[in-house]
């Protein structure tokens, strides 16, 4: 009682009270409803279980370890890919484009307004046999191609097109917090062009790259509909056996226990990438 | 300086169009081996393009550039053994200081020992203490970070160090401190030292020469004590700082006349050219008279407000709409008070007559 009587007289908390009712609601209650969920016996709709083990073992069991292995596979290469089309992009958008650049940002940007299953659908007309490009391809070159379709190969394309402006976006920033006159003053202190890159433009801008990787994973690791729409499903990523779980199958404690196993795993390495590559130190606010 | 040295380095009617702007136009200089140059000029006087070429991150228009008689217009900045010390000093935040004064050597592979030694070498000859060495460069105050450029720019031995205005964002007090140090470092290294500012008084402190700019060209090169006593131009006497400017037109008998003040005044001696001019009095010279026939030159007029500027004690006195300010030194005697007549006069040789440009 005494508790609520004060923070009836703190203006602070009293002003903070709403937010924190709002977060506890709706951002830690589903959290801990699917973190409880996974612990309950498969099959069950309710909390008051005796809790246990079973849904991760199943997992382990029934090799669906596999999809979630997928998924990061997928994320990692996007990301590995993006940052290595992104970088030349984002330093043309910051240094050499000039003018253009904002022409090209609306370029990136206008396609976020399509939803992207439309866009996916999109390629799908573009890739399939007879479609644009082979079609193309058949009729002026006479050139006979396998599928492109449905493929591995197709979905990595269908995540790095969805999700490059998330990379390229914060990379541009990363690379304009770089100083014009630090990259001259490294050039006039004897750097050629490849060593102020080295030394000084790479890891002045690692935090807009960073960013960049750590958006970018986070999301396609959530990536569903590009295996779905590109690859024909013949890659299950683990986000596609938690929505069987819960739908088809209705089997929510499993789906629970695959959601909190992706949660922890890209947890684990987010922390693990933001210790290694301390933001503050980097931008040289320490 | 005694004599003329050799010239490190040299313009030949160096020229920078941006656009159809022109930002240095057609400029001949020859700068010393061993010198403090300074060049000034108001923002917008082509004074950073100059630099800027001189140092390789511009290319001139036309003209050229000499280094010790060799061409080096299409040097690169990373290929000349020169080094400039940034307005922003563009220190590496992600380097400590020891690596920021390290950077250029280890550019060029130099080992670890060895640049560490040099680094601490320099750190001592700043005044930088020796516990900096792995300190983020972050954390250092505005004066410690000018000596880490400073050092960072030396490190590697350049035949020229240019400054782009660094110190114009330093508090006052400790500007004025770092700009002796400055030209301590220029004496200690014996190094050509191009500087350029926007600030008279701080080249007058520093440089050997002084070349004023204007409109992206150098309108007087000289001594400090030349820029000061001698200028030609209304435009450079009034750069220096306060000072009274009185349009004049030659007045037939060795006089010249004021049209606004419709006062006759005598010349400093030498001929009067018949062009439109003004004469230049600088406050000091100029004193309040107790009679008409102290002095040659006299004006009168009302006794507005005064100002203590230290050792000194400066009057503003209102002939007409006209403003004049008079200097005296704080102990000198004076008995007048806010808005008493008061006749102001100087002498002749101590006024100078330049172009009203």
């Amino acid at each position: 009682m005494s508790e609520v009587s004060s923070i009836i007289a703190d203006p602070g908390k009293r002003a903070a009270a709403p937010i924190l009712v709002l977060l506890a609601l709706g951002f830690a209650a589903p959290l801990f409803a699917v973190v409880a969920f996974s612990f309950m016996p498969p099959r069950t709709f309710g909390f008051w279980h005796e809790p246990t083990l079973a849904n991760y073992l199943t997992i382990y069991t029934d090799n669906a370890y596999i999809s979630l292995l997928w998924s990061l596979a997928l994320a990692s290469a996007t990301v590995a890919i993006l940052a290595v089309i992104c970088y030349p992009i984002a330093y043309g958008l910051v240094w050499v484009f000039g003018r253009w650049s904002t022409v090209l940002t609306l370029l990136f940007t206008i396609p976020l307004f399509v939803s992207e299953n439309i866009r996916l659908y999109g390629w799908v007309l573009f890739f399939i046999k007879s479609g644009v490009l082979p079609g193309t391809l058949k009729t002026l070159f006479g050139l006979e191609t396998g599928d492109f379709l449905f493929t591995p190969a197709a979905i990595l394309f269908g995540m790095v097109y969805v999700y490059l402006p998330f990379m390229l976006f914060p990379m541009t920033l990363g690379i304009a917090m770089v100083p014009n006159q630090m990259r001259e003053a490294a050039s006039d202190l004897g750097a050629s062009r490849w060593q102020v890159f080295r030394e000084v433009e790479l890891p002045l801008s690692m935090p807009g790259i960073m960013i960049g990787s750590l958006l970018t994973f986070v999301l396609a690791v959530g990536a569903l509909a590009e295996s779905k729409v590109l690859g024909g499903q013949r890659i299950i990523p683990i986000t596609h056996d938690i929505e069987i779980a819960f739908t088809y199958a209705q089997n929510w404690p499993l789906g629970a226990a695959l959601a909190v196993l992706l949660m922890l795993v890209v947890s684990v390495l987010v922390i693990a990438v933001l210790r290694r590559f301390d933001l503050d130190q980097i931008l040289g606010r320490r | 300086m005694t004599g003329t040295p050799e010239p490190i380095l040299q313009l030949k009617r160096v020229r920078k169009e941006f656009g159809g702007l022109v930002a240095v136009d057609d400029i001949d200089l020859a700068i010393g081996e061993g010198e403090f140059f300074t060049i000034v000029g108001p923002s917008g006087s082509g004074k950073t393009t100059l630099i800027r070429m001189l140092a390789g991150m511009e290319r001139p228009t036309s003209g050229d550039i000499l280094l010790r008689g060799q061409r080096i217009n299409d040097t690169p900045a990373n290929e000349r053994p020169t080094c400039m010390v940034f307005q922003s000093l563009a220190l590496f935040p992600h380097r400590t200081v020891g690596e920021n004064i390290e950077f250029a050597l280890k550019i060029r592979n130099v080992d670890r020992s060895t640049r560490e030694k040099r680094a601490r070498l320099l750190m001592q000859l700043l005044h930088l203490p020796a516990d900096y060495y792995g300190k983020n460069v972050t954390l250092c105050s505005g004066g410690e970070r000018q000596r880490v450029a400073l050092a960072r720019a030396l490190a590697f031995d350049p035949q020229i160090l240019f400054f782009d205005e660094p110190l114009s964002a330093i508090d006052y007090k400790l500007r004025k401190t770092l700009e002796k140090e400055l030209k301590d470092i220029h004496r200690e290294t014996g190094k050509t030292f191009v500087y350029i500012t926007h600030s008279l008084e701080e080249a007058m402190v520093m440089s050997d020469r002084i070349g004023v700019m204007r409109k992206g060209r150098l309108i007087q090169v000289g001594t400090p004590n030349e820029i000061y006593s001698a200028p030609r131009s209304r435009f450079v006497s009034e750069f220096m700082g306060d000072v009274n400017v009185i349009p004049v037109e030659k007045n037939g008998s060795g006089a010249v006349r004021s049209r606004s003040l419709g006062a006759t005044f005598k010349p400093p001696p030498g001929p009067v050219e018949d062009r439109s001019q003004c004469l230049v009095v600088r406050p000091e010279f100029l004193r309040f008279l107790n009679g008409p026939d102290e002095a040659a030159n006299k004006l009168k007029g009302r006794l507005y407000n005064e100002y203590a500027l230290g050792s000194r004690i400066q009057y503003q006195v209102r002939v007409g709409d006209q403003v004049f300010l008079v200097e005296r030194l704080r102990q000198q005697p004076f008995k007048g008070s806010l808005d008493d007549e008061v006749l102001i006069g100087w002498d002749p040789e101590n006024s100078i007559l330049v172009s009203d440009e």
